[in-house]
C-alpha cells in the first residue's frame, strides 16, 4: 500500500488491522498463552488467578478486536474476503483448524486424562457454580459456552443491521448460558440430577431411555418426575405445536446448543455446506436412517426393560452403546464440530440429528412456516444459496418465484439477510397454497408458463 | 417438425429463452458463448471480487442441468453470421447451421475515445474477463478513479473499497444517478458513498488519462484541470449493444439490433433479445433498448413462445427494478421520473437516519399512483404490482402500506411515521388499515 494519498491522521483507508485491533489480538493471545501455561501444570499454584486472567484476557481481547472491526464500518452485510481467506475457504489454515478441532474432540471424549491440568484449572469455577470439582465435561461445557458467548457477540455486531439476527442470536446465547450451562450446574449444586431443559429425546437420546427415566423418577422430591414429564411433553406435545406455528426454527436456530454453536462460533464457516443435488440426496438417506436407528434403539430398550430382559437378552444394551458411540460421539461431536472449517457448520444438524429429522418432517408436512420470495425481483446472484448453512439451493426457488418449504431449513434467516434485492422472507401464514409448485414470475404479461 | 435453434449468448436472455424453448418443445437447442462454458449471474460479478462468493456460486444451475435438459453448450467465439446459408461462423474456422437464430449477445462497455483509454489498468466491467482483468489490474494499487455515476460505477467503487483501496468517483451529473433518481434519493446515495470513504466528485468528467513508461495508467485529468494520481481507472459510463460481428450480415441494426414487438429482425427466423435488441417501436413507456436483468428474462420468455408457434408480442407488465448501493437496498415499482412531470404529484418521506426513504408518485387529478421508490426497506412485489394494476389512489396505498412490507420479522416498521408525515402534509387524518405479514395478506 504505497502512495497512500491520505494525509489525515485517522487514515480512512486502513490496510486491514489497526492498532486497536492489534491490541485486542495481543490480549487474546496472551490469554491463550496463559491457558497453555496452566495446562502444563506449572501454574496450578494459582488456579483462580490463572483461570480468571486467561479467560478475562482472551474474551476481552476478542471483544476489543470485534467491536473495532465492525463498529468502524456502516451496518450491512459484511462478507468481504470470506472466499479469499484461507481459514474460511478450505485453505491451509482451515485444514489445520479442522484437524485441531477434531483432535480436541477425540481427546475430550476418549483421552480426558491428557487434559487433566486444564480440568483442574476449572475447579474454582466448577466449585463455585456446581459445588464439586471439575471434570472433562465441565471443561467442555465452559469452553462451549464461551465460544457461543464471544462469537455470539461477534455475530451481533456483524449482523447488527438485522433485528431478526440480533434477537435470534441473543436467544441462542441466553439458552446456552442459562439452560445448557448455569441451570444444570446449579441443579448439581443443590444435589439434584444434572438436567438440560433445552435438550430433548431423540437429540439427547438417553433422556427417554428406561435407565434415565428410572433414575430420574427415583429421585427424592418431585423434580425428577417433572424432568421426565418435561422431556416427554416437549418432544411429543410442544414440538408439534411450536413447529406448526413457527417451523423448526423455534428450536434449531433459536434454542438448540448445537445450532447455537453453528450460528456463532461456526458462523465464519456457514458458506462451506455442499449445495449440490447429490448432497441433498445423501442428506435425506442419512438423517432418516439415524432417526430410525434411535427409534429402534429406544424401543428395544423399553421392550427389554418391560420384559426384564427376557426378549432381547443382552442385545439392546450394546445396541444403545453403538448408537452412543457412532452417532452421539463420532457424528455429532467429532465430525459435527471438528469438520466445521471443511464441511460447514451444520453437518450434524443436516445429516445426522434425529431431532432435526422429526422437526423437519413436521415442517415439511404441516407447518405454517415457509420462506417466501418476492415476485420477479431475484437476480440469481447466489448469495442466498452460498450462505445457507443447511446446503439448500435457495436461489433455485427464488429465481422461479417459488416458496421454499424444505424439511432441512432451520430458519436462521441468513438468506434473507444477505439477499441484495429484498427477495427472501421468513414468514408464517396459512397452510393452503404454501407449496406453490407452479409460480409465475411477476413482470411479463405474456409469460404464463410454469417452469 | 423439429427445428434447429441456435442461440448466441448465454446470459439471462439467451438462457431463459433456451429453458422456455425446452419446456415448450423438443427442438434442438444450441447455446453459443465465448465468455463462459456455463451460464452465470452477471449481476453477481462484484461479489466474486469482494470475496462473498466464488465463480461457481454464481451459476444458477448445476452443470448437469444442461445435458439433462438437452441444451447443447458451445464455447466458441462468433465471427460472423451468414444469413444466406444460415450459418454461424466461429473464430476457429468451424461453423454451425441453424433454422432459427436468436441473438442474445448482450452489451459491451462504452468508451468515449478519451486520450489514454487503452493504457493498462483502464477498463470497464461487464464480462467475466473484465472481472479477471480487474483482479489483475488492482493488485497492489492504492488509489483508483471510477468514471460514471451509474450502477456499475458504484459497484466498482464498492468492490475496491472492500479491499480498502482509495477511490475517487467522477460523476458527470449534479448527483449520483440523478438521470434516474429524484434529487432527494440521489443526494441520499451521495452521502452514503461518502460514508464509505469514497471521494465523490460531482459534476466532474474525465478529460484525459496519463500513463507511465510501462504503458500503465499513472493519473487522470478532470475537466476542471485537476490531476488525480491513480493506478487504476474504472470506466462505467454505460454499455451499448454488442453487435460488431453483425456488420455486413444484412441484419438491420442501429444502436442495437432492430426488432419489432415479436423480437423479429428484418431477416426471417432471426430474432434478437436482451441488451442487444432495439425496439423500432418500444412498448408503451419503455425504452428502445432495455439493459436490465429482468427485462432480458422477459424477452427470453416471450420469444420462446413465438418460436414454438404461439406468436406473442412483448407485453411487459408494470416496470420494476432493484439495486443495492453499498448497504442501502433500492426497489422501484411503476414509473418514477427523475424530473417530476407536470401532471404528477409526489409524496416523499425520509427517515432521520438519512438512509431510509419512501416516495410515491401519483396523478395530480385522480390521485392514482404511478410509481413507488423505496430505499432501506423492502416491499412486496406482488402487492405493489397489484396496486398499480388496480389504479389505487395514494391515500389507499398509504393506508395499506404495511401489507406491502417485505422486511424480515422484528425489523422496525416505518409505516406509522410515513402516514403521520403524509397526514401532516396533506391535512388528512388517514389511519393504517392493514398489517404486515403473510397472514394479513391472506386475511386482508
Amino acid at each position: 500500500m504505497e502512495n497512500n494519498p491520505s494525509i489525515s491522521i485517522s487514515n480512512p483507508h486502513p490496510s486491514g488491522v489497526d492498532i486497536i485491533q492489534k491490541t485486542g489480538l495481543i490480549l487474546f493471545s496472551v490469554g491463550l498463552l496463559l491457558f497453555l501455561i496452566a495446562s502444563t501444570g506449572t501454574g496450578m499454584k494459582y488456579p483462580v488467578l490463572l483461570l480468571s486472567l486467561s479467560i478475562g484476557l482472551s474474551v476481552g481481547g476478542a471483544f476489543i478486536y470485534f467491536f473495532r472491526k465492525y463498529l468502524t464500518k456502516s451496518a450491512g452485510v459484511k462478507n468481504d474476503q470470506i472466499w479469499q481467506n484461507s481459514l474460511t475457504s478450505r485453505g491451509v489454515f482451515a485444514w489445520l483448524f479442522g484437524i485441531f478441532l477434531t483432535g480436541f474432540y477425540i481427546v475430550i471424549y476418549w483421552f480426558p486424562s491428557v487434559l487433566e491440568n486444564l480440568i483442574r484449572l476449572m475447579d474454582p469455577l466448577s466449585n463455585l457454580i456446581r459445588g464439586n470439582d471439575s471434570d472433562q465435561w465441565f471443561l467442555y461445557g465452559t469452553l462451549y459456552t464461551l465460544a457461543i458467548g464471544v462469537m455470539g457477540v461477534k455475530a451481533l455486531l456483524k449482523y447488527r443491521h438485522s433485528n431478526y439476527q440480533i434477537i435470534r442470536t441473543s436467544s441462542i446465547i441466553f439458552f446456552q448460558l442459562g439452560f445448557a450451562y448455569l441451570i444444570p450446574a446449579v441443579l448439581q449444586l443443590f444435589n439434584q440430577p444434572e438436567f438440560y431443559f433445552s435438550y430433548f429425546w431423540p437429540l439427547k437420546y438417553d433422556y427417554l431411555f428406561p435407565s434415565t427415566v428410572n433414575y430420574l423418577t427415583e429421585q427424592p422430591g418431585a423434580l425428577g418426575v417433572f424432568m421426565v414429564f418435561w422431556g416427554a411433553a416437549m418432544i411429543f406435545v410442544a414440538t408439534p405445536i411450536l413447529t406448526y406455528f413457527y417451523g423448526k426454527r423455534w428450536y434449531c436456530s433459536w434454542v438448540c446448543g448445537c445450532g447455537g454453536l453453528a450460528n456463532t462460533a461456526g458462523d465464519p464457516f456457514r458458506q462451506l455446506s455442499d449445495k449440490s443435488l447429490k448432497a441433498w440426496k445423501i442428506e435425506r438417506w442419512m438423517i432418516y436412517s439415524v432417526l430410525v436407528f434411535i427409534i429402534i434403539t429406544t424401543s428395544f430398550l423399553w421392550i427389554n426393560s418391560y420384559y426384564n430382559g427376557s426378549v432381547f437378552g443382552n442385545v439392546s444394551g450394546p445396541f444403545a452403546n453403538t448408537y452412543g458411540f457412532l452417532i452421539g460421539a463420532i457424528f455429532s461431536g467429532v465430525i459435527g464440530v471438528g469438520f466445521y472449517p471443511l464441511m460447514g457448520t451444520r453437518v450434524w444438524c443436516r445429516f445426522g440429528c434425529p431431532m432435526a429429522a422429526i422437526l423437519g418432517i413436521q415442517q415439511r408436512l404441516f407447518s405454517r412456516f415457509r420462506i417466501t420470495t418476492n415476485g420477479g425481483q431475484c437476480i440469481s446472484c447466489g448469495n442466498c444459496s452460498t450462505y445457507c448453512e443447511m446446503g439448500i439451493d435457495v436461489k433455485a426457488y427464488a429465481q422461479k418465484g417459488q416458496n421454499i418449504v424444505r424439511a432441512s431449513c432451520v430458519g436462521c434467516g441468513m438468506c434473507a439477510t444477505v439477499c441484495p434485492r429484498g427477495v427472501l422472507n421468513l414468514e408464517n401464514g396459512p397452510l393452503k397454497g404454501r407449496v406453490n409448485d407452479n409460480p409465475i414470475l411477476i413482470g411479463n404479461k405474456e409469460a404464463k408458463l410454469n417452469l | 417438425m423439429s427445428k434447429n435453434i441456435v442461440i448466441i449468448g448465454n446470459g439471462i436472455s439467451g438462457i431463459t429463452c433456451a429453458r422456455h424453448l425446452r419446456k415448450l418443445s423438443k427442438h434442438r437447442i444450441t447455446v453459443v458463448s465465448a465468455e463462459t462454458e456455463y451460464f452465470f449471474s452477471r449481476t453477481a460479478l462484484m461479489y466474486i471480487y469482494m470475496g462473498h462468493m466464488k465463480f461457481e456460486h454464481t451459476k444458477p444451475y448445476e452443470d448437469f442441468f444442461w445435458e439433462k435438459n438437452k441444451i447443447d453448450l458451445v464455447k466458441k467465439f462468433v465471427n460472423k453470421v451468414d444469413t444466406k446459408n444460415k450459418l454461424v461462423l466461429f473464430s476457429d474456422g468451424s461453423s454451425i447451421g441453424y433454422d432459427t437464430l436468436v441473438l442474445a449477445t448482450g452489451s459491451k462497455s462504452n468508451k468515449f475515445d478519451w486520450p489514454g483509454q487503452d493504457f493498462k489498468g483502464v477498463q470497464g466491467l461487464y464480462h467475466l474477463q473484465d472481472l479477471e482483468n480487474m483482479e489483475e489490474n488492482t493488485k497492489g494499487v492504492s488509489s483508483t478513479v471510477i468514471v460514471g455515476g451509474g450502477l456499475i460505477g458504484i459497484e466498482m467503487a464498492e468492490m475496491l473499497r472492500s479491499r480498502n483501496i482509495a477511490v475517487t468517483f467522477l460523476v458527470r451529473e449534479k448527483n449520483f444517478w440523478d438521470n434516474i433518481l429524484p434529487v432527494e434519493e440521489a443526494k441520499m446515495i451521495n452521502r452514503h458513498i461518502g460514508e464509505h470513504h469514497v471521494d465523490l466528485r460531482l459534476e466532474t468528467e474525465l478529460k484525459e488519462i496519463k500513463g507511465d513508461s510501462t504503458g500503465r495508467v499513472s493519473s487522470i485529468f478532470t475537466n476542471n484541470g485537476e490531476e488525480i494520481p491513480c493506478q487504476f481507472v474504472g470506466l462505467a459510463v454505460g454499455v451499448s449493444p454488442n453487435i460488431d460481428f453483425l456488420k455486413n450480415s444484412g441484419i438491420e441494426t442501429d444502436r442495437g439490433i432492430l426488432v419489432n414487438e415479436f423480437f423479429e429482425t428484418n431477416i426471417p427466423y432471426i430474432y434478437a433479445i436482451g441488451d442487444c435488441a432495439q425496439f423500432k417501436t418500444p412498448p408503451n413507456g419503455r425504452k428502445p433498448i432495455e439493459q436490465v436483468w429482468y427485462t432480458g428474462r422477459m424477452h427470453g420468455e416471450t420469444l420462446a413462445k413465438t418460436i414454438c408457434g404461439q406468436r406473442s408480442a412483448y407485453s411487459p407488465g408494470h416496470w420494476f427494478n432493484s439495486a443495492k448501493f453499498f448497504d442501502i437496498e433500492y426497489q422501484t415499482y411503476g414509473v418514477i421520473n427523475a424530473q417530476q412531470k407536470d401532471s404528477e404529484e409526489s409524496f416523499y418521506w425520509e427517515h432521520s437516519s438519512g438512509k431510509i426513504n419512501f416516495r410515491i408518485v401519483y396523478d395530480k387529478k385522480d390521485k392514482t399512483i404511478t410509481g413507488i421508490n423505496v430505499f432501506g426497506f423492502r416491499l412486496r412485489h406482488e402487492v405493489c404490482d397489484g396496486w398499480l394494476t388496480e389504479k389505487r389512489t395514494v391515500d389507499y396505498v398509504i393506508e395499506h402500506l404495511p401489507k406491502a412490507n417485505f422486511d424480515p420479522e422484528f425489523h422496525k416498521q416505518y409505516e406509522p411515521e410515513i402516514i403521520e408525515r403524509y397526514n401532516k402534509q396533506s391535512g388528512k387524518s388517514l389511519k393504517l388499515k392493514s398489517r404486515k405479514g403473510l397472514l394479513a395478506t391472506f386475511l386482508k
